[in-house]
């Protein structure tokens, strides 16, 4: 039993139309380098040219946000949910 | 500043601090429930709620709202019926279709609650107008569909102290949340910078399942009316993440950032700014493929089709769009295409298309970059076709 990270609807296309996937890290940098090794495309969609998670992607622990808590830093342990958040702005 | 306010004809203000006897047996459902009763009623009488938009989330939010007897709505929308809204945007009936939303949607408010009073804004919300038309109301909800409006809306919100119901849709997701708090957070707490344009489809361009926004502005009313009367826990502070698919809702923690450039300690926004801009879209024109990439027109395609020309005919749109129609051509979806770049032959000429030709656009420079030197990109897709070469097509 690792992490489970839930893949947002927009990308699951990426991830092997996968609605959640299971990897393995102490920290959430290293759950989504995990993640990214699995999923190839996921990696442009998730972080910039630098290896920067891209600004409209949110990233959760549970339920907190890791830019209030130690951002990539944000350890994880089994058992433990991260969640994939982008914006979106449908409506009409 | 072209803003057109209409009122209900006949209805007077309802500033009145009574209930009609009319109103009784009209809303006595919610009369006999504690957490409503005549005080409650009297709160949703008095107050008033701006709906930017009157599509898919607008439309269960106006319908409501109305119902419950919100005494004034206002109604911000400058498009016009499509046929195509039909499948989720429920204000609107077949023989709506090319009237201006604001004037249907205004319309079948007025029949199911001919008692309060619809403002009706038939305009874009600006810069230059928003400030004005949101300070008349309470209460703003968002039923808009692209993020320069949801930037501007949540920035107005901040600068007048309104409390901001916010709904996004994509595909079959859906967010929500109520921004109240005038310290905060606020919506750029959440995302403080969109994404690049045209990375995020538009329900046009993605899909949406019809009932979806349903779902999420049947949410967006209930918090409003929550708000107004007063009772139950809003989503202030929290995020609730919908995914209609596993039938899921989950909820995060929304907290303010302090750093936040509106509602923060060093607040640097302290006038609504130019969204287009600031949303990487300048103006409102669509965003044009690369015009590096060769294009062939549909007419010249079939010029060359009934020439007998050795053309291979890359579809690079889905399975299911296939399905819809298709010009025989070898389907390998988009996102397929790297690994099945094998498949083709650099020899040949090749014609990419999708559905509006941007995806083919996508394609013809992959697989220029990967060393093909004989592509077109079908200018417009198969729309285009349909269009100019054999209406028989159907268009979707």
């Amino acid at each position: 039993m690792g992490v489970k990270v839930i893949i947002p609807t927009p990308l699951r296309a990426y991830a092997g139309k996968q609605e959640s996937v299971e990897v393995h890290g102490a920290t959430v940098g290293e759950a989504l380098a995990s993640l990214t090794m699995k999923f190839g495309d996921l990696k442009k969609h998730l972080f910039n040219d630098e290896g920067r998670l891209r600004s409209f992607v949110n990233v959760y622990v549970n339920d907190e946000d890791i830019r209030f808590l130690q951002k990539d830093q944000t350890g994880v342990k089994e058992g433990d949910t991260i969640s994939i958040v982008p914006s979106i702005a449908g409506g009409a | 500043m072209a803003t057109k306010i209409e009122e209900t004809k006949g209805a007077a203000a309802p500033a009145a601090a009574t209930l009609s006897k009319e109103e009784i047996l009209r809303y006595s459902r919610h009369l006999i429930m504690p957490e409503v009763g005549m005080e409650g009623q009297l709160k949703l009488k008095q107050a008033k709620v701006l709906c930017i938009g009157t599509g898919g989330l607008g439309a269960p939010l106006g319908l409501y709202l109305a119902a419950a007897g919100v005494g004034r709505i206002g109604l911000v929308d400058f498009d016009v019926v499509d046929f195509t809204n039909l499948q989720r945007q429920v204000l609107f009936g077949t023989h709506d279709v090319g009237r201006p939303k604001i004037e249907a949607a205004a319309a079948r408010l007025r029949d199911l609650n001919p008692d309060i009073r619809i403002d009706t804004y038939e305009t874009h919300l600006t810069s230059e107008n928003a400030l004005d038309i949101l300070k008349e109301y309470d209460f703003i909800v968002d039923g808009t569909d692209n993020f320069p409006t949801r930037y501007l809306v949540n920035d107005a919100c901040v600068l007048l102290g309104k409390p901001y119901v916010y709904g996004s849709i994509f595909r079959f997701e859906g967010q929500l949340t109520v921004f109240a708090d005038p310290n905060g957070p606020c919506y750029r707490c959440l995302y403080p910078e969109p994404p690049p344009p045209g990375l995020v489809p538009s329900c046009a361009e993605g899909g949406v399942l019809g009932v979806l926004p349903g779902i999420v502005g049947t949410i967006q009313a209930m918090e409003a009316l929550k708000l107004i009367i007063g009772k139950g826990q809003p989503l202030v502070g929290r995020l609730l993440l919908f995914d209609a698919l596993a039938m899921k809702f989950r909820e995060l923690k929304l907290r303010k950032n302090p750093e936040c450039p509106a509602c923060g300690e060093h607040r640097t926004i302290t006038h609504l700014i130019d969204y287009a801009e600031f949303c990487g879209i300048r103006g409102e024109e669509a965003e044009a493929p690369a015009t590096s990439v060769p294009e062939i027109s549909p007419k010249d395609l079939k010029a060359r089709l009934d020439r007998g020309d050795d053309l291979y005919i890359l579809d690079v749109r889905e399975p299911h769009e296939y399905q819809i129609c298709n010009l025989n051509g070898h389907l390998i979806p988009l996102g397929e295409l790297a690994l099945r770049a094998a498949e083709l032959d650099s020899s040949q000429e090749i014609v990419a298309h999708c559905r509006s030709g941007k995806r083919s656009a996508e394609a013809v420079e992959f697989l220029r970059k990967a060393g093909f030197k004989k592509l077109w990109n079908l200018k417009g897709g198969i729309l285009a076709w349909s269009d100019e070469v054999d209406p028989s097509v159907p268009k979707y």
